[in-house]
């Protein structure tokens, strides 16, 4: 019967809907996950209930938000690094064919290197403080940010060029007024993508050594055998992610008033 | 009010011809092009697709070099990108994150002009061609052919001696193409500003056109030259009479000969 009555929604509707749909999703799969751990007797250390999770989370309250904000300056800090290089880099590599023919093979072949494999060097080489966590949440948060900036840079069209110089536009106006806009669209997808990697980056950086920081947290809580503790601080984890990805989704919305909302990738 | 050269020309085109260099060898675009246009006429161009229009139309306003021959505009050598001209493209090339408004400003803009001015001006412009209101919307939200009439305005907005324009009505529909003859027409019969227009329909070309040049297929040379002699202003009625059905069918003859057109009709 409900199944008849969607079926007969318009399709902005359901997209309006689909915010409620996903979070009735959710509280349905915890649901389920409620009544299998009780239906199955399952102790912690094994697979805690949703309501276990829920009690540690306000347990350790106090804990995970001082953890949170280690994870969220090592996050940010990589990011912007990754940004203030990403940049210019990207626009060398698209005015200079030496650059282009130098330097980004070098990029793109660099990517095939799991960070996780470099992560040990780095905190050998700078030991255990924020320098090696920035450092591999910026070279995670780097290469997307690189790839989708050139794009951008390049996807401006010959007769947008044409049109520039027989305005008489100078290289920089040429570059700020016609080149550098037409790339945002895309540079914020690149930026997107990347967010999720320097978090991603950040709890690398933790699991392999560290005395902070929700990866901090992760192991240890792995380690007692408190899994509980474990899904706590993953839960805070992917919050981070998700309103990390959210804020650069509204400063993108703010920013680009004139991008159609269907180009958006939804990367 | 307009220098013109020796010849009393305002465009002196003398033994143009442009190669391509391609994979495949050299492509001979256009060969030995010989063309005077008197200040304030209004020439249009008709030929083949590929027969090198564009091409063509790019080198006057010295946006691509020619492989030989020369081109004075208004007694200048062009040599680099001019600045006195206004252009307006085969596609509408809008900056996708201006406004209508601000993109025809944009060329006030980078011309250092004054924006007060400017901006009244481009209002006046957006009225004459009947987009009163549109100011503030972006090219996502426009039609194809009211994105067009924005592109018009702003080729024109620095009141240019002379505007080239690459098939701008060619992907409009009959109607809205019927509108923006009439009001370029009277735009250019305001202003005394020279116009080389490039187009594929026959009709449009002798109904707008004090000369039609004829080109023939690739390598593009000038075929014939059309005097038409028909009263000023242009009405659409003219279209309907004996002497404008004559011009047409001497152009759609030489594109018969020419092996361009077999059998078709008129356009
Ligand atoms: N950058 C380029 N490199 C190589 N060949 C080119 C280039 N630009 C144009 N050509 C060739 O030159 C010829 C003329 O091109 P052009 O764009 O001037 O034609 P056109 O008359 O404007 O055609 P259309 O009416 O279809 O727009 C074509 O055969 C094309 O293949
Ligand atoms: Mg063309």
């Amino acid at each position: 019967m409900s199944a008849a009555d969607m079926s007969s929604f318009k399709p902005a509707s359901a997209i309006r809907l689909r915010v409620p749909y996903a979070l009735l999703t959710l509280i349905a799969l915890l649901i389920v996950w409620q009544v299998a751990v009780m239906v199955a007797r399952l102790p912690d250390y094994l697979l805690p209930s949703p309501a276990t999770i829920i009690t540690s989370l306000y347990d350790l309250s106090g804990l995970l938000v001082y953890h949170t904000w280690i994870t969220l300056v090592e996050v940010v800090l990589g990011f912007i690094v990754a940004f203030l290089v990403a940049v210019p880099l990207a626009t060398l590599i698209c005015y200079s064919k030496l650059f282009e023919r130098s330097v980004y093979p070098l990029i793109v072949g660099s990517q095939t290197i799991p960070k996780v494999a470099i992560a040990p060097l780095l905190l050998a080489a700078f030991g255990y403080g924020l320098v090696p966590k920035v450092t591999i949440v910026a070279l995670m948060a780097f290469f997307p940010m690189v790839i989708n900036t050139v794009v951008g840079l390049r996807s401006v069209s010959q007769e947008m060029i044409y049109l520039s110089q027989s305005m008489g536009a100078s290289p920089m106006q040429q570059f700020f007024r016609f080149r550098m806009p037409g790339a945002l669209p895309s540079m914020f997808a690149g930026m997107k993508m990347a967010s999720v990697l320097a978090v991603i980056g950040a709890i690398v950086a933790e699991f392999v050594g560290s005395n902070n920081g929700l990866g901090y947290v992760i192991t240890v809580a792995g380690s007692n055998f408190r899994m509980d503790q474990q899904f706590a601080a993953i839960v805070v984890l992917s919050a981070l992610g998700t309103v990390i990805f959210w804020i650069i989704g509204l400063i993108e919305r703010r920013a680009l008033p004139w991008h159609k909302p269907t180009q958006d990738g939804g990367h | 009010m307009l220098n013109s050269t020796r010849s009393g020309n305002f465009i002196s085109i003398e033994g143009v011809s442009k190669t391509f260099p391609t994979r495949k060898g050299n492509v001979l675009a256009l060969s030995q092009i010989d063309l005077g246009i008197k200040p304030g006429e209004f020439v249009s161009i008709v030929g083949p697709s590929g027969c090198g229009k564009s091409t063509l139309l790019m080198i006057l306003a010295g946006l691509i070099p020619s492989s030989g021959g020369v081109v004075h505009v208004n007694g200048r050598d062009i040599t680099a990108p001019s600045a006195d001209i206004g252009i307006v493209f085969q596609r509408d090339v809008l900056l996708e994150w201006r406004t209508a408004l601000e993109n025809i400003v944009l060329q006030a803009e980078i011309r250092k002009m004054d924006k007060k001015a400017a901006t009244e001006r481009a209002m006046q412009l957006l009225d004459m061609v009947g987009l009163k209101g549109f100011e503030n919307a972006f090219p996502h939200e426009l039609s194809g052919g009211m994105r067009q009439r924005v592109s018009i305005c702003r080729a024109l907005l620095h009141e240019p001696p002379l505007v080239v324009m690459d098939e701008p009505f060619g992907a409009l529909d009959a109607l809205t193409r019927d509108q923006l003859q009439l009001d370029l027409l009277k735009m250019w019969q305001k202003s005394g500003m020279t116009v080389v227009f490039i187009t594929h329909s026959i009709s449009e070309a002798v109904f707008l056109s004090d000369r039609v040049v004829v080109m023939s297929p690739r390598p593009g040379r000038i075929e014939e030259i059309i005097d038409i002699d028909l009263p000023r202003p242009r009405r659409l009625s003219m279209r309907e009479t004996p002497k404008f059905a004559g011009y047409a069918h001497q152009v759609t003859s030489i594109f018969k000969t020419l092996g361009v057109l077999r059998e078709g009709d008129d356009e």
